[in-house]
């Protein structure tokens, strides 16, 4: 698997949000101003790149093991796993980034915590196990990952913040037409679907 | 059994276990190695202010204007939706003088409500007064009034705006006087007050008093009776009344009956209030 396909797939093609419908909590909470969208953004490009790379170690190097003559396979644990290092990982980051770089610290403010949970981050991790990716093809993936969630999230946020000077209909105002909306960006999304 | 055990249980819970308590351990470390001193003044001043995130004071929220006050660069008295006893007590905590503090509530000095005014050709822009300013100037006539469209009471963290009948109105029991109403308006109506002021001029229209009056039955026509009454307590900026809100004395509701306002654009909040919410006493003095 070539990294260009990799990249062009993991921002356009299987979007995690607009065609894998992954994160779309995040996606709907946090989507209604753009400066709020962005620093969601990159908080999880940043997150699933580490969290991409670290569980792609763990699962390649770790989970088979030999021990006394017998070969242990745990790979069945992943998803426990993942969620159990993700959740950690996350913390570390932050108490490092609230010394090593306040600014950053606060510019990712309450979004970093926010993410540990995020069903985008464990799922980067899984579908990474699942297509049997090195650990430098799973680090890409989950950066351009990130960086398709952001696409989707910034697209969606603009959109938003017009929607909010358009007058709808009263019983579509708010959530509901947020949701076709994004119903609408995903059909545009599916016009990638035959690049690669 | 036996086997089941042995291949799969407990490598599993070993594995997890022991990973477990190695993520644990390197939080741990972490969190000893890259800990960061926080001012314990910060969360103390935080729990004494009001929590209400009005930011009423210029500051995000609570906690970082209280991190401005152990700073030095605001004292505890400009919040103001603290009482002056809770001001006192944060000032206390800190050691540090209170400085000026005095309560303030909004006022809407606008009595054009939809019986009032003239009404414009209709106005079908979105629900929001700036817009409309740009537009027509809302549904009303009068081009200085309330738009009535409510952006304010919106805004309002504490809901002490009501719109009744096209016109906001200040709930005085609910207003903390944050002075977010007020940044708000686009035609700056809200104007704030100190909180033991009980008489306003509803109108905020600078026009000839002739030209008021065609688009509203209430304005201010600039007759200086107020003043005539007392100069202390009254003053005419060009032909519009005001309240010397600065002055050691302010008017009452005795003051407004002996003056006698000709338009009722002088009223005392209670019986501006009376009015809005179309209290039958209300009719009846229009009758007389």
């Amino acid at each position: 698997m070539n990294y260009l396909e990799l990249t062009v797939g993991a921002v356009l093609v299987n979007n995690f949000v607009l065609s894998r419908f992954l994160g779309i909590c995040p996606f709907l909470g946090v989507s209604k101003r753009v400066e709020t969208a962005l620093g969601m953004s990159g908080a999880v490009i940043f997150v699933m790149t580490l969290s991409s790379c670290i569980t792609s170690v763990i699962y390649n190097y770790l989970l088979v093991f030999e021990l006394a003559g017998k070969r242990y396979d745990l790979r069945y644990l992943q998803v426990l796993l993942f969620i159990l290092v993700i959740a950690a990982l996350v913390q570390v980051i932050e108490i490092m980034l609230q010394k090593l770089s306040p600014k950053l610290y606060q510019a990712l403010g309450i979004y970093l915590p926010l993410i540990t949970t995020n069903c985008a981050v464990l799922g980067a991790a899984t579908i990474n196990a699942k297509q049997g990716l090195s650990v430098l093809q799973a680090t890409v993936f989950g950066c351009f990952s990130g960086v398709g969630f952001a696409l989707a999230l910034l697209l969606f946020s603009s959109i938003r913040e017009k929607l909010e000077l358009a007058n709808p209909p009263k019983s579509l105002a708010g959530t509901p037409i947020a949701l076709i909306t994004a119903g609408i960006l995903a059909m545009a999304f599916i016009g990638f679907s035959g690049l690669c | 059994m036996q086997d089941i055990f042995v291949s799969i249980i407990l490598p599993a819970a070993v594995f997890m276990g022991v990973l477990g308590v190695i993520l644990g351990a390197v939080i741990g470390v972490f969190a000893k190695y890259f800990k960061v001193e926080s001012d314990p003044r910060v969360d103390l001043v935080t729990e004494l202010l009001p929590g209400a995130n009005c930011g009423g004071c210029g500051k995000a929220g609570c906690s970082d204007f209280a991190k401005s006050v152990v700073s030095g660069e605001n004292s505890p008295g400009k919040c103001p939706v603290s009482s002056p006893e809770q001001v006192s007590s944060i000032a206390q905590a800190l050691g540090i003088d209170a400085g000026e503090s005095f309560a303030r509530r909004a006022v809407v000095c606008c009595g054009g409500d939809m019986e009032q005014m003239v009404r414009t050709p209709n106005y079908n822009g979105v629900l929001d007064c700036a817009s409309a300013v740009l537009v027509s100037g809302g549904p009303k006539g009068c081009s200085y009034g309330c738009i009535g469209m409510g952006s304010c009471a919106r805004k309002c963290p504490f809901g002490a705006i009501e719109i009744i009948n096209n016109l906001a109105v200040v709930h005085r029991e609910l207003c903390v006087g944050c002075g977010t109403c007020a940044a708000v308006c686009p035609r700056g109506v809200i104007k704030m007050v100190p909180a033991d002021a009980d008489v306003h001029v509803y109108c905020n229209n600078p026009e000839k008093g002739p030209d008021k009056r065609k688009v509203c039955k209430v304005s201010c026509l600039g007759c200086r009776k107020c003043e005539r009454y007392s100069a202390d307590m009254f003053g005419t900026n060009g032909f519009l009344a005001s309240v010397k809100y600065d002055a050691d004395k302010l008017p009452t509701a005795s003051d407004v009956e002996a003056i006698g306002c000709p338009t009722g654009a002088l009223l005392t909040v209670e019986r501006h209030l009376q009015i809005e919410t179309n209290d039958p006493e209300y009719s009846e003095d229009e009758n007389k």
